[in-house]
């Protein structure tokens, strides 16, 4: 066991720790000078300090890098536009505000809406001066966009969907429940950007579990319903896996510190899979949320964002420690982790009724982007979809909608409502377009390095073409693309991934399961389309000749010891 | 020869419109109190000036300006008792006709002739009176409009309050524009106006096209030698009177080569506009400016426009025309030195008359028929539709309006960027009818690369300065490429280290694609230079926002600012922002000064003979 690690934590005095920590400090529970910021009229930017405080309201400033270089040389400030990610609690959405983001992303966005791998909305390209238009046309549709991002736990995400079974019901209720728990409490979101006076007296203390200073980092939390791991419940911070028997949830697997996030070339970094902590009962899911959150506010290194995430805080000190440190704060013991099994991390596809005999729809959406194409006009399709749905939609963390609880009789009009906007294709797109996930990257991300959601399709039909040759036409692999290590598609839990490095030129990482339950390894740096399409065609023959009955491709580069072969 | 020390005329004898009305104007309104000098320093100077004659004050100024140049001989002019100096009275809106007065008072100095140089702005009732010797140059802008600054001078001039002047003799040059239908109307209602008066007129009125050059060069002739005999003499010669230098040589019949070092869109891509921010390089051409100043662009027709219109005339491009004072073949005169682009009601209605169209002329007696007519036509559009019947070259050419020069706000300061001018140039360039038409100047700028060059000469704007106290405050209201200056004033103060505060209220249309020299606006907001930085964006909202909206929402503390002695400019649109800044300005003079709509005026009138309120509008 390693000596105690260094504390860089909330017991040292702000001045030792990042710089981060001193603007939270300052920043009186998140206000800074934002509204002086948002009214300053001659620039498209907030204030530096002020552009760590929107990310705690899901609002996160961005410029157009494509435009970058050309309005330098016009002697033009960048052409700066804010991203607003929604927070929506179990990952329903009701038709009535389907209509009221999509009517927002057209007046005040640009256009589309973008389903994320974490289950909820993504407007991009708002101006500064529209963004508290828009947060405030969310109120009006009973949403807000508190701690979707910044140092706080985000958005719960659940297995989807809450109308597919009894189970899927109680853990989407338990998401929107924790969520509502941990959810930051201070005054600084109605005043600035709902505009609202602030509460007279505030209460004292204003953020009874945050604190002045948040979390280390990001805390994400998810809930899973075996045998789908769509919500890739080992990726999270903290995790709850229902254990079903007969139909009801008797008690959760609890896992802790997953994280997908590294940097290329900084081996102290690295993604990480969850590790089972112990089952707790139902009635703790709560508390036990509540206490790993703190742990991880507590013990959580401070000084070096780098190696914030709880993932660290686990690796450094152990599981056992973090068990031990949790069943004092909760006041009782967890039980043994049980063995669950999990089936695949994709979404289910096309039609599926539930017990009561509703049926479910689950959309295709490519990359998550909501917009009209000639070919499939998934916008406007949606749109037709929510003025005369009865029930919700769920989003799904792969990116893709689930039209949920179609009345048996309202099934068929809902089938021509999706065959008339191009969205009933069973055929096209392949099992190979419909399982990728790709983060948005260019041109908005400032921390992408490569295109990601503008490339990944492309380079998935000359995939395709490598399948088909390889007489795997239909094989569902895993790809996913990130414009960065950072990792928001979750690329080290899938078969084949692409991580930007360059501009053009991504490492390729080979070998996880199918079912999110092993990562990935690198197998090749810095290539090319040429080069990518190389490596693979082989692997992909060897794959389609050697392979077992039923195996996966990252099952088989596994077994085949791929990684040790390459040079 | 003795001075003879005349008590000062009493003050309360003489109308003083301002100083008495408006006793709400604190002290600090006082121009002396931006004054370059200690206190004590210019208090002994105003006690002294204080006590000396109109004639004495004249002398002490030849004095002083002789002092300043090199000249080791400090001259000791004598006046004459009974002969009265020359006043050379001028109105200028663009700056002309100050240059040409200076042009006058030059050859008076240097026939030792006594004059003095008077801003109409700055003439009260009682210089008027004294002005026995008056040569008045006066420019009409707009349509048959005097020069902004002469407003109060044609009010005094031709309200009940004007002196006989039976006792004066003058002579008017009028500088105006032969597009306009009021041609040279401000110096024709002048000249008329001071023979009603009762004063004798020495010469005709001469009205100046805008290629007065020629002309006013004969006139100033006339002139020296019609005034100078009569007039009070100097014994020495007065050194020449030394104002800032102009452009030694470099004029628009002779400009100045200048390389193109830059030529860099401000505005972003979809944007509604084309607007270039212009780097040239004076190295070789001893060409000094100041911030405010213009750079004129000798024109040039497009080469291209000029031989489709030759080929639509059927006239031989070698048929000789004059030009000016010139004779020169069709062709070259067509590119050099008449307008071919916009058509003007006067233009068309002589062209009516003269190529016999019955057609053409009923268009033109119908006014709003015409208006449309014009719209989105040019020369090569009539021609086309109406071609010349009966007319040769010669006639034809006699007929179009002279090529006027194309002048554009000095964007940069010799103090930051030496050996360099930067201008902020909006590109012309529309479609109508099927063709595209260009800025002849603009035009041919937006395709020229670096290392092209432009051929330029310098236009003085003694009416568009920084204030020459470095502390004094400044506030520049400027729309679309009305900024330009300031980016100069700005530069100027930077590289002065002038601690004096200063404020921009900009105004275009979009602020993603439009907002000229946004990033340097912020660099010098973040440097502590800019002190504050307001903008309206018309178009980015549903209501059209304006600089004056700006005004209005700030006029607390744009009040407070003129009370501390901030200097005002407006540079910009003529028609429209202009009207609506001087409104909101009058407004908020009312509101926070406490003032009625006649004292608010004279407010503003005030800080203008302070030259404390400075206008470049176009």
């Amino acid at each position: 066991m390693a000596a105690d690690p260094p504390r860089f934590d909330l017991s040292a005095p702000v001045e030792a720790l990042h710089s981060n920590e001193r603007v939270k400090y300052d920043s009186r529970q998140l206000r800074g000078t934002l509204t002086a910021s948002l009214d300053d009229a001659a620039t498209g930017a907030v204030d530096e300090t002020d552009a760590l405080l929107t990310k705690f309201f899901g609002i996160y400033q961005q410029d157009d890098r494509d435009l970058r270089e050309e309005r330098r040389r016009a002697r033009l400030e960048p052409r700066y536009q804010f991203m607003v990610r929604v927070r929506l609690p179990g990952g329903m959405c009701r038709p009535e505000q389907w209509l009221a983001l999509d009517a927002l992303a057209r007046e005040y966005a640009d256009g589309t809406l973008r389903l994320t791998t974490r289950q909820t909305f993504q407007f991009h390209g708002i101006r500064k001066r529209n963004v508290r238009s828009l947060i405030q046309g969310l109120r009006d549709a009973g949403l807000d966009t508190i701690a979707a991002c910044g140092d706080d736990n985000r958005n719960v995400v659940c297995a989807a969907n809450p109308l597919l079974s009894g189970a899927h019901a109680d853990v989407g209720a338990l998401a929107q429940r924790i969520g509502a728990h941990l959810l930051p409490r201070t005054g600084a979101y109605r005043e600035v950007f709902l505009e609202e006076p602030p509460t007279e007296p505030l209460p004292e203390p204003e953020e009874p579990l945050y604190g002045a200073t948040y979390l280390p980092r990001k805390f994400k939390i998810a809930l899973a319903v075996p045998p789908r791991n769509d919500v890739d419940v080992y990726a999270h911070d903290l995790g709850f896996v229902a254990l079903v028997e007969g139909g009801d949830i008797v008690g959760y697997n609890v896992l802790a510190g997953g994280g997908m996030g590294m940097t290329h070339n900084k081996p102290e970094t690295f993604p990480r899979l969850a590790d089972p902590v112990g089952v707790c009962r139902p009635d703790d899911v709560i508390a036990v949320a509540e206490h790993a959150m703190c742990i991880q506010r507590d013990f959580g290194d401070r000084r070096d964002r780098a190696h914030a995430r709880f993932k660290y805080t686990i690796e450094d000190r152990g599981v056992a420690w973090f068990r031990a440190e949790l069943e004092r704060r909760l006041g009782r013991a967890l039980a043994e982790p049980r063995t669950v099994r999990f089936d695949t991390s994709a979404d289910a596809r096309g039609w599926t009724q539930g017990p009561d005999g509703r049926w479910h729809y689950t959309l295709f959406v490519e990359n998550g982007r909501v917009t009209d194409r000639p070919d499939a006009r998934l916008q406007s399709g949606l749109r037709a979809i929510a003025a005369v749905h009865r029930g919700v939609f769920a989003l799904t963390t792969n990116q893709n909608v689930i039209i949920a609880g179609i009345a048996a009789r309202e099934r068929s009009g809902m089938a021509a409502l999706l065959q008339q906007h191009g969205l009933l294709n069973t055929e096209r797109p392949s099992a190979l377009h419909q399982g990728a996930l790709a983060c948005v990257s260019l041109p908005t991300c400032g921390l992408a390095m490569a295109e990601s959601e503008r490339y990944l399709p492309s380079l998935l039909d000359k995939l395709q073409l490598l399948l088909a040759e390889c007489g795997l036409t239909d094989e569902p692999i895993s790809v996913r693309m990130s414009g960065c290590p950072n990792g928001c598609s979750r690329p080290y839990l899938a078969e084949i991934a692409l991580v930007g490095k360059a501009p053009g030129k991504y490492n390729l990482y080979l070998g996880a399961s199918r079912s999110g339950e092993r990562l990935n390894a690198l197998y090749r740096e810095t290539l090319g389309e040429a080069q990518i399409l190389e490596s693979l065609r082989p692997l992909l023959e060897r794959f389609s000749a050697e392979r077992n009955a039923g195996e996966s491709f990252g099952d088989f580069v596994v077994r085949a010891r791929i990684h040790h072969a390459a040079t | 020869m003795t001075l003879t020390a005349e008590p000062a005329p009493a003050r309360d004898s003489v109308e003083e419109p301002t100083a008495a009305k408006i006793a709400v104007l604190p002290a600090q309104a006082d121009p002396w109190h931006s004054a370059p000098f200690a206190r004590s320093v210019a208090d002994e100077v105003r006690a002294l000036v204080a006590r000396l004659a109109p004639a004495q004050r004249l002398w002490l100024s030849g004095y002083l300006a002789g002092g300043l140049t090199a000249a080791a001989e400090t001259p000791v002019p004598v006046v004459a008792p009974d002969t009265a100096p020359v006043t050379i009275l001028f109105g200028s809106q663009s700056g002309n006709s100050q240059i040409l007065a200076r042009r006058l008072s030059q050859q008076f100095a240097g026939r030792q002739t006594a004059h003095r140089v008077l801003d109409m702005l700055d003439c009260r009732k009682a210089d008027l009176e004294q002005a026995r010797e008056l040569v008045v140059i006066v420019s009409t802008h707009g349509d048959g409009d005097p020069p902004e600054r002469a407003a109060p001078f044609f009010e005094l001039l031709f309200g009940r309050k004007a002196p006989q002047l039976t006792r004066s003799r003058f002579a008017v040059m009028a500088l105006g524009d032969t597009s306009y239908e009021h041609y040279c109307a401000a110096g024709r209602r002048v000249d008329a106006r001071l023979e009603e008066l009762g004063a004798r007129r020495a010469m005709p009125r001469i009205d100046c096209d805008v290629d007065f050059e020629a002309a006013a060069a004969g006139w100033i002739d006339s002139i020296v030698l019609a005034f100078a005999g009569n007039a009070a003499t100097m014994v020495h010669p007065l050194a020449e009177p030394v104002s800032a230098p102009i452009a030694r040589v470099w004029t628009r019949k002779n400009p100045f080569a200048a390389e193109i070092l830059a030529n860099q869109p401000l505005t972003a891509r979809g944007s509604t506009k084309d607007v270039r921010h212009v780097e040239l390089s004076l190295d070789g051409a001893d060409l000094s400016y100041q911030p405010g100043d213009a750079l004129g662009v000798a024109p040039r027709n497009a080469e291209a426009q000029v031989e489709a219109l030759v080929a639509q005339l059927e006239f031989a491009a070698d048929t000789p025309v004059q030009a000016g004072e010139r004779e020169l073949p069709l062709g070259t005169a067509l590119c050099e030195h008449f307008e071919i682009g916009t058509l003007t009601a006067a233009f068309v209605r002589r062209y009516a008359q003269a190529a016999h169209s019955p057609q053409l002329r009923q268009l033109a007696d119908n006014a709003t028929a015409l208006q449309r007519y014009l719209y989105g036509r040019d020369l090569r559009d009539l021609v086309a539709e109406h071609p010349p019947r009966g007319l040769d070259a010669r006639t034809f050419a006699a007929l179009l309006p002279p090529l006027a020069p194309r002048l554009y706000s000095i964007a940069s300061s010799p103090r930051a960027t030496p050996d360099e001018v930067h201008l902020t140039i909006g590109v012309v360039a529309h479609e109508s009818r099927g063709r595209v038409r260009r800025g002849v100047v603009s035009g041919r700028v937006a395709m020229l690369d670096a290392d092209a060059t432009l051929p330029v000469y310098l236009h003085r704007n003694d009416g568009f300065r920084l204030p020459a106290d470095p502390a004094a405050a400044i506030i520049m209201i400027g729309a679309g490429t009305g900024v330009a200056p300031y980016r100069g004033f700005l530069a100027d103060r930077e590289a002065s280290g002038a601690p004096g505060r200063n404020w921009l209220v900009f105004g275009d249309r979009s602020f993603e694609l439009d907002f000229l020299y946004q990033a340097e606006w912020l660099a010098w907001r973040r440097r502590g230079l800019l002190t504050r930085l307001d903008v309206a964006f018309s178009r980015d909202q549903a209501e059209k926002i304006y600089v004056q909206h700006r005004l209005r929402e700030h006029g607390a503390d744009v009040w407070r600012w003129l009370q501390e002695g901030a200097h005002l400019y407006l540079c910009g649109d003529a028609t429209q922002m202009a009207p609506d800044v001087e409104g909101a300005l009058l407004d908020l003079a009312r509101e926070h000064g406490d003032l009625d709509a006649e004292a608010a005026r004279e407010y503003l009138l005030e800080l203008q003979r302070q030259r404390r309120y400075q206008k470049d509008v176009y």
